[in-house]
């Protein structure tokens, strides 16, 4: 203990001293983040972009949205913690539409069926977009590795947060639109 | 990167996994080296009890009062099994004035009990930095080195087993052993993680590319690492020399 006491004054400055230049070595070299200017889906990255079909046939391009806050749901017919969250987003999204919030549902209709898709939205009175995604490149653009996943995009087009697995609560749904809703454009 | 775990019909996700391997092996190889620190190991499980349940409670309480129209909006969705509403920050606050809680009723130094929990936490660190790897999260900066792996769409340094490394560094490092209850003051093999954690955060933070900026380009997370490793210093240099002012 005599030797830590002795020299702990001389180690804790030396410390200091070496990570204050650390500190400035990296400010001036090293710039922060790479998140924002490429796209990657994950938090802080810019939401890579698709264009897939709706259950009546117009196109939907992600980019096109820009301005506005999207939630992306990957899901699938035969996935019970879905199901289970659909009920939900239904209520935020009529809460929140008239402030520009925009859900997408993309069905991994490669998985799925059209018709099986159609006859959910249909029981369970969906108004938000329900996207056919037939060749599973959307899915394979975001890594989806799981149902549901669900990724919230903000704005400026950036993924603010991403949810792999449900069902979301309402709660965290509600929340995440929120603070989406608050930022400023 | 391993996000899920597929079980048959069943998705775990391996973060949360890889945590709570973490939390079982802290508590439990832990719990075995407490008497180093003068607790029992019944009483130091009955401290991490206490720590982890208010801070379970107090990460969603802190989410909920952060989000609140949206929880008055759905008020059932405070006892939602999402792991997602959960705020850390209050919920180490919560856990630790809990514990300190605990430790006054107890009658147990808080010095000692803070020393008992060091080698909990630091595997616990260790968990969490392979849990960032199996995420994907607190993802390194580009680079072109022999070293690099493909995340997020490009090549990047390793930066969360590095981090990974060198938390079960600190955690050898401080792990209790035979006569070193006598060789360290209490508090101080806390105060050690703690600054030993904060230099490992500031010095690997240029490998990192997630970093957030504060003021001049210098980095949220070097600027708050070196005021802990500060903080540190000056507690260790108050621990060893007791009758001493800081700073004389």
């Amino acid at each position: 203990m005599t030797t830590i006491a002795k020299h702990w004054r001389l180690i804790s400055l030396t410390a200091l001293i070496l990570s204050a230049g650390w500190m400035a070595l990296t400010a001036l070299f090293f710039p922060s983040g790479t998140g924002g200017r490429i796209p990657a889906p994950r938090q802080g990255f810019l939401a890579p972009d698709f264009e897939l079909t709706t259950l009546d046939g117009q196109t939907v391009q992600l980019s096109r949205l820009q301005a506005q806050p999207v939630i992306v749901n990957f899901w699938a017919t035969w996935c019970a913690p879905c199901k289970a969250e659909m009920p939900a987003m239904q209520r935020v999204y009529q809460q929140y539409r008239d402030q520009g919030l925009v859900i997408l549902a993309v069905n991994a209709t490669n998985q799925d069926s059209r018709q099986a898709a159609a006859d959910f939205a249909s029981q369970y009175n969906l108004t938000f977009s329900i996207l056919l995604d037939t060749s599973a490149e959307a899915a394979r653009q975001y890594q989806v590795r799981a149902l549901p996943t669900t990724f919230f995009i903000d704005r400026a087009g950036n993924i603010h947060d991403v949810i792999v697995g449900g069902p979301m609560s309402e709660g965290l749904l509600r929340a995440q639109a929120e603070q989406m809703l608050a930022e400023v454009p | 990167m391993l996000p899920t775990v597929q079980l048959g019909p069943l998705t775990l996700q391996a973060p949360g996994l890889i945590l709570l391997l973490a939390v079982w092996i802290g508590l439990s190889r832990a719990e075995k080296v407490s008497h180093h620190a003068g607790i029992s190991a019944d009483r130091f499980y009955n401290l991490a009890l206490v720590m982890l349940t208010a801070g379970l409670i107090g990460a969603r309480l802190g989410y909920a009062a952060r989000n609140i129209d949206a929880f008055l909006a759905s008020p059932a969705s405070l006892l939602a099994l999402s792991p997602q509403m959960l705020s850390a920050t209050d919920g180490i606050i919560i856990a630790f004035a809990a514990g300190i809680g605990y430790t006054q009723k107890a009658k147990i130094p808080v010095l000692h009990a803070l020393d008992a929990l060091a080698p909990a936490l630091a595997i616990l660190m260790v968990g969490s930095h392979l849990a960032n790897f199996a995420s994907g999260a607190a993802f390194g900066a580009p680079t072109r080195l022999f070293w690099g792996i493909q995340l997020w769409g490009e090549t990047r340094h390793p930066v969360q087993l590095l981090e990974a490394l060198a938390a079960a560094l600190i955690a050898f490092g401080i792990w209790p052993r035979a006569g070193s209850a006598a060789a360290l003051p209490p508090g101080l093999r806390f105060v050690i993680f703690l600054g030993a954690t904060a230099l490992a955060r500031l010095w690997l933070e240029l490998l990192r590319g997630d970093g957030g900026l504060v003021f001049g380009g210098l980095r949220q997370a070097q600027v708050t690492a070196w005021v802990v490793l500060a903080l540190a210093a000056a507690a260790g240099a108050r621990l060893l020399n007791p009758g001493q002012k800081p700073g004389k």
